[in-house]
């Protein structure tokens, strides 16, 4: 034994031990620390133990307790106490002897090698193994914030991946040769790529790799709907669950944000032309990272005061805190892009001035027209669309009113009425504003909600009621014209429309009456109507959408180009990414072949 | 970043006057049109109709009385001092054509507006009457102007300190009994005074303008705060209006839903001043 030693542990995830006798695993706990890194002395050198909270992944049988700084001279399982240094195990690569130890992230299932001699390390198994191996470990949960307390708060409910969740999760991907996640995403990020990278524990490099293809990492790895897209595609996804690719994109652009890590790449040369985008959402924002990187000089226009768009005004600090926001908005000036301000393309300066002044002229100004009801009381106080309730909130920072001036809506029995993201999102909100009764009321049933499922979760478990299949037909008003009530109506489902969803249809005889002092109307939103006055030459379809050519997202205007929802009507922030792409793409073809 | 080049207190310091540096706003602004105005980091947003602009000086001029926090915060900024956000030019201009004798009708803060107003209304070549009311003398402002614009002018204050005592209604009524030629009815002030402006003209069957000035956000057609009941139809103030059909205006509801944040507001200043 004297000759033996371990000499360190190559992943810094070690959690547990497995005995491969006894065949049963246990971990190694620090008596004084919880689960902080440990460093223990093993035979005269350091291992470096970190001891995860996220035990229970594993079926521990039992633990040794270690004071801090004990020297071990073995290390024995406490079921069979047979020493898991075994002296006869062969160096895989050079043919030493070697110490072997099954401490490891994959716990009972990859023992580790360390070659005593030359320091090599490899766990000896065949890819056939390895495969199996990583079909074994679950889907890693982001942990997060307790639900009681959370709806008093406005900060963040996931926590993110820790280090050890990260490397677990990244250890799922079977590094496809021929991988499908990455078609399933807009933007076409290297997925397997970057999550070799977690694997490497690169991650500045796996944050370069995302940032190369994704302006926005650290809010698409947070409001991406990617059970719809990378992860839907994953192979693991056909017996087991997909790997958690977004809370992995999370986990790296957080990490590369926190320790400042990505700088932006050296300027390209400059080509001498000018880009024109209006809107500082994610469409913009993608079009501006894509052509300044190519060279080009690029104003973004924005009508608010921040940029952003969506993000900054619709998206709740809860789900998506400002200050990864306009960190990530930071890194386009890094790279040259300049944002002007409060300045409204169609009212401040035209789209015909534009084309004046700049080659190309891009519009990402989003569909952000609230639609209402048309049903008696809607106008009265206290009745709000979702965008004017979560614009108070978050874009003028309402909950911190009076420190903030910007009133903050309060009322004690919410209603939403509606039930995608946005319903969601100003649910939560109103119950972190304090309202002791919050009901999302909505006109389908469970399964037609077009929310995420996530963001439905956590409505539910932080004690949103729904009440479905149930539609408003008047607001009643009190003697100074403030919402008291709500007439409703059951509705019953009827034949699927033309989309695939069945239609409501609402039951005679069936109203009742809701009490709410506060009323949140979220039914959709239509085309932002400002960037249309004095434009007659630009087409629209007949929904008000501006028509383009799918290929080059070209307007009826030349070099006029739109993408995102002013194209499509209300979808996600990675698909307004996705058609900012393109138009870049064909920017680029179209100005640099003239 | 917008500087203040000018400031003006009129009416005991309760209305004001700034001239902001706004280039590019002040060469687009119609008569009719607002800005919205966010004074600091903590601000609100506020919509404030554009009283004068020259686009050779890149000058937009804002009149308003100091009724709440904002304006109160607002009222603070002096010649040098730069204001957060400024913009615009929103709303739709006042559509102005020429028609023969329009009666303008101011009342309070509304006179700037109307000023910038009625020069577009002078400048279709109409014959213009002047109403200017207010509470008191001190109250009416830019009476210089608006006499320069003014084929006729009449004064109204409700204590009879200026003009005639009484309101602007009175003065209005008593030309619509004496002359038949008047084509157009343009008020601009109180909800209140634009509200009896209107059902007086309606019993005239004279075609009345009001500009409203709801509550509002963003001022790009994207909260639905400025909502309006216009004809049984909901409008959005920011990109249907200002300028409505008076006849058409539901003044009630618009008192109400201007008056929702007025504890808040009073909370606001509290909060400010501790």
């Amino acid at each position: 034994m004297q000759d033996y030693d371990v000499k360190y542990l190559k992943y810094k995830t070690f959690i547990n031990a497995y005995c491969p006798y006894c065949n049963k695993s246990f971990n190694v706990k620090d008596k004084d620390h919880d689960y902080l890194h440990y460093e223990a002395v093993f035979k005269g050198q350091e291992i470096d133990l970190k001891l995860s909270p996220y035990l229970d992944v594993f079926e521990i049988v039992s633990s040794v307790e270690i004071e801090s700084g004990e020297v071990l001279e073995d290390l024995r399982c406490p079921g069979c106490h047979e020493s898991l240094i075994d002296p006869e195990t062969m160096c895989g690569e050079c043919g030493s002897h070697v110490a072997k130890l099954t401490i490891s992230a994959y716990a009972k299932l990859l023992p580790f090698f360390v070659c005593l001699k030359h320091g090599c390390e490899w766990h000896g198994l065949t890819k056939a193994d390895e495969r199996n191996i990583k079909l074994k470990i679950p889907r890693q949960e982001m942990p997060e914030q307790d639900q009681k307390l959370r709806v008093r708060n406005f900060q963040e409910v996931p926590y993110g991946f820790t280090t050890e969740l990260a490397q677990l999760e990244a250890g799922r991907c079977l590094q496809c040769t021929n991988p499908k996640c990455v078609n399933g995403c807009p933007v076409n990020v290297d997925i397997p790529e970057f999550i070799r990278q977690i694997r490497e524990e690169d991650y500045v490099n796996a944050a370069r790799v995302i940032k190369l293809r994704n302006i926005l990492p650290a809010v698409c790895g947070r409001v991406c709907p990617q059970e719809e897209q990378c992860e839907a595609h994953c192979v693991l996804g056909i017996r087991d669950k997909p790997v958690a690719i977004g809370n992995l994109e999370r986990f790296v652009a957080d990490w590369a944000m926190k320790t400042d890590a990505i700088k932006a790449p050296m300027a390209p040369p400059k080509l001498n032309k000018r880009i024109a985008v209006v809107g500082s959402g994610p469409g913009g924002l993608t079009v501006a990272a894509d052509l300044l990187q190519l060279g080009y000089t690029v104003t973004v226009f924005e009508a608010l005061h921040e940029p952003g768009g969506v993000l900054v005004y619709g998206i709740p600090e809860f789900r998506l805190p400002k200050s990864i926001v306009s960190h990530e908005i930071e890194y386009l000036r890094m790279l040259g892009g300049r944002i002007e301000l409060n300045t409204v393309i169609g009212a401040t300066i035209t789209i015909e001035e534009l084309l004046q002044d700049y080659d190309a002229v891009y519009l990402g100004v989003g569909a952000g027209l609230p639609h209402f009801m048309n049903i008696e009381g809607e106008n009265l106080c206290n009745v709000f669309s979702a965008n004017e309730y979560l614009t108070r909130i978050n874009l003028m920072k309402a909950y911190r009113f009076p420190e903030y001036d910007t009133p903050k809506p309060e009322g004690n029995k919410v209603v939403i009425v509606g039930g995608g993201n946005v319903a969601m999102d100003s649910a939560r909100n109103a119950l972190r504003c304090g309202a002791a009764e919050v009901t999302i009321v909505y006109r389908r049933s469970r399964k037609e909600l077009p929310a995420r499922e996530e963001e439905v979760r956590h409505a539910m478990e932080e004690g949103i009621n729904f009440k479905l299949l149930t539609t408003p037909i008047r607001f009643i008003g009190n003697d100074i014209s403030w919402v008291k009530g709500m007439e409703c109506m059951r509705m019953e489902l009827g034949e699927p429309d033309a989309g695939g969803r069945r239609t409501p249809i609402p039951i005679e005889r069936s109203n009742f009456m809701i009490e709410t002092d506060l009323v949140i109307i979220s039914i959709g939103t239509g085309p932002s109507p400002l960037i249309f006055a004095n434009n007659p030459n630009l087409e629209r379809n007949r929904w008000g959408y501006i028509v383009v050519n799918l290929e080059t997202m070209e307007t009826s205007i030349p070099n006029v180009y739109a993408g995102g929802d002013i194209v499509t009507g209300s979808a996600t922030v990675i698909s307004a990414m996705g058609a900012g792409r393109t138009a870049a793409n064909a920017i680029h073809t179209k100005l640099s072949g003239e | 970043m917008y500087e203040v080049l000018r400031k003006e207190e009129m009416a005991d310091g309760s209305i004001i006057r700034l001239d902001l540096h706004c280039p590019l706003i002040a060469g687009k602004a119609q008569p009719g049109q607002f800005v919205i105005i966010r004074a600091n980091e903590h601000g609100e947003r506020i919509p404030l109709t554009i009283a004068d602009c020259d686009a050779f000086s890149g000058v937009i001029t804002i009149i308003f009385q100091i009724v709440g926090k904002s304006t109160a915060l607002l009222r603070g900024f002096k010649a040098g001092d730069y204001i957060k956000d400024v913009v615009g030019p929103l709303g739709k201009a006042a559509e102005i054509d020429k028609v023969g004798t329009v009666v303008v009708v101011g009342g309070g803060t509304g006179i700037a507006i109307l000023h910038h107003v009625t020069k577009a209304v002078k400048a279709a070549g109409n014959n213009i009457i002047g109403i200017l009311g207010a509470r008191s003398k001190e109250y009416i402002i830019m009476e210089a102007e608006m006499r320069q614009l003014c084929d006729e002018m009449i004064i109204t204050t409700d204590d009879g300190s200026y003009g005639t005592q009484g309101f602007v209604t009175d003065a209005l009524k008593k030309c619509l009994d004496e002359r038949s030629d008047i084509k157009l009815v343009y008020a601009i002030g109180p909800i209140i005074m634009m509200k009896y402006v209107c059902r007086l003209t309606e019993k005239y069957h004279v075609p009345t303008k009001v500009s409203l000035n709801p509550i509002m956000i963003d001022g790009t057609g994207m909260c639905g705060g400025c909502r309006v009941g216009i004809g049984g139809e909901t409008k959005f103030c920011c990109i249907d209006g200002p300028d409505f059909d008076g006849h058409k205006v539901d003044f009630d509801e618009l008192e109400k839903r201007n008056s929702m944040y007025l504890k808040k507001e009073k909370d606001a200043l509290l909060f400010s001043i501790r």
